[in-house]
């Protein structure tokens, strides 16, 4: 028998590896804990967060977008149908904008992609659907979300702009 | 009794001594099971409440902490939650042997108790067996396994249970051995002998003398329940949940409630047979009330053992089953064999803590068979 196997021996039969083992988890049950008791307790959110979506609107109350169609375009999930129309005062505005939160990926694109930063992507992550057809967000939707939450959509892109 | 009938009026006494002896007997056993049992199925609840929590924390997370104060009243919720659940019986099943199965595994996890000293004298019957009695309701709970396995018509509930009663049976046999070692060192089958002859503090418990032993004994406890790392029968990645993937609601928890039923059976039996049961660890030294002998030591020997499958659990990966059987067969069969030899020669040579009187007794209990 060499040296080798005695010693594996010796080491099995004595449970080294074992109870070293049993030692590691031992001190991790004193560690301190890292759960976050989600809904008291939750993670910082970056500016850049991409939650739910929002239109936004000028100071003057005028809606930003032009129906360029861009954010349609560039939607890898196919999730925004826009619509089209000539305003009474001749301006282009979308008649339809809807977008399906469950085709949806959330990846941004239409931020990036929009001219005049109409279309955003919020920090609210917190939504559910208790019906049918409410996974669409229409425009008067979009708009009421940017309408309520303008002041924070304003201050993230701010903190975002000296990066893009 | 007595003490009941000093405290109940005298027209219950009257009842009670107008009864029938039979009935008399019966209800006075009948509160007794109740006795252990109501106990035993709290603390089953607790366990896998105590298990969720500590596994919790050796990973750095809290565990249940939402139900009730501190999460108290988990245990509770998924009892609830599963007596509310159907009991689906899969096509073509056997369905007298899947709903005999959970019995049969639950029956003799709890029937060993009977056997159980909590103190001196204080056991459901006083077997002198009761060692051969264990031996026989452990080796018992394979046949809910393999009926559960086989009447599922599934095949991975019949894997698992293939898996299991191998795992079982093999290490049935080191758990044998070392129970012989046990034997050979109290001399006795009795339970309450065993403990009486560890009478003294904490290094006149047989785990020193027979050390080898109680680690082929303790690990094939863990073997025997399937419990991690021998939780092949189990194994998510390959046959889901073994021998009852098949079963929900209550006839799951019914399951469940057998597994951890028999953790804190092997449990207890590990403190009863190699750490005195309820003989305190001080010995002779202290005859305080809480620091003297006492059900308490007893109930503590066992925590700690039960706090041992957890911490098990959460350490060790799981075994390769070939790995498993190898252990069984080749390791510790062989190891508890030459312990038992190297035992018996110490015996007879009166070498080491078993004294004269051990062989005395060793004589007695093979004359009187």
């Amino acid at each position: 028998m060499s040296m080798r196997t005695l010693k594996h021996y010796v080491k099995s039969f004595l449970f080294l590896e074992l109870i070293q083992g049993l030692m590691v988890t031992f001190k991790y049950l004193f560690k301190k804990k890292i759960t976050l008791q989600y809904p008291e307790q939750k993670t910082p959110i970056s500016p850049r967060f991409r939650g739910l979506h929002a239109q936004r609107r000028y100071a003057n109350g005028e809606e930003r977008c032009i129906a360029c169609k861009l954010c349609e375009a560039v939607c890898p999930a196919l999730a925004i149908t826009i619509d089209v129309e000539e305003r009474d005062d001749g301006t282009r505005r979308t008649s339809r904008y809807d977008i399906d939160l469950f085709k949806c990926i959330y990846c941004g694109f239409c931020e990036e992609a929009c001219p005049v930063d109409a279309i955003v992507e919020t920090e609210i992550f917190e939504y559910h659907f208790e019906n049918r057809g409410e996974n669409i967000m229409t425009k008067d939707k979009l708009l009421a979300v940017g309408d309520k939450y303008e002041e924070q959509i304003a201050e993230n892109r701010a903190a975002d702009a000296p990066y893009r | 009794m007595e003490w009941l009938f000093s405290l109940a009026p005298d027209f219950a006494v009257e009842f009670w001594n107008w009864l029938p002896q039979w009935i008399q007997v019966l209800a006075e056993n009948l509160l007794y099971i109740v006795m252990i049992m109501v106990p035993l199925m709290l603390s089953v609840a607790y366990v896998t409440y105590a298990e969720r929590k500590i596994i919790g924390y050796m990973q750095v997370r809290l565990g249940p902490n939402r139900v009730g104060p501190k999460g108290w009243l988990q245990p509770i919720a998924d009892a609830v939650k599963l007596m509310f659940k159907e009991i689906i019986i899969p096509t073509n099943s056997n369905r007298f042997l899947f709903l005999l199965a959970p019995v049969l595994t639950i029956g003799p996890a709890l029937a060993a108790w009977a056997v159980i000293p909590f103190f001196d004298g204080v056991q459901l019957s006083n077997l002198n067996a009761g060692l051969l009695y264990i031996l026989a309701l452990t080796s018992m709970g394979v046949y809910g396994v393999i009926i559960a396995g086989w009447s599922s018509n599934s095949k991975y509930a019949l894997l698992g249970a293939l898996r299991s009663a191998a795992q079982v049976v093999a290490y049935e046999i080191a758990m044998g051995f070392a129970l012989v070692g046990v034997l050979m060192a109290s001399g006795s089958l009795n339970l309450g002998d065993i403990i009486a002859r560890q009478a003294g503090g904490f290094t006149s418990w047989f785990w020193l003398p027979l050390l080898p032993l109680l680690a082929v004994y303790f690990i094939s406890g863990v073997a025997e329940t399937n419990r991690a790392p021998f939780d092949v029968a189990e194994g998510e990645s390959e046959i889901v949940a073994g021998f009852h993937v098949d079963y929900s609601g209550m006839a799951f928890a019914v399951f469940f409630l057998a597994e951890y039923a028999n953790i804190i059976l092997i449990a207890a039996l590990t403190s009863l047979m190699f750490f005195g049961g309820w003989m305190s660890p001080f010995g002779s030294m202290a005859d305080h009330a809480i620091l003297g002998d006492g059900t308490h030591w007893f109930i503590l020997k066992t925590m700690f053992f039960i706090y041992m499958f957890l911490w098990f659990r959460a350490t060790f990966p799981r075994y390769r089953y070939d790995q498993i059987m190898r252990l069984g067969w080749k390791v510790f069969i062989p190891i508890t064999i030459i312990w038992i030899v190297v035992e018996a020669v110490m015996v007879v040579m009166q070498v080491g803590p078993w004294a004269v009187d051990a062989v005395a007794a060793t004589a007695t209990v093979m004359g009187g068979s």
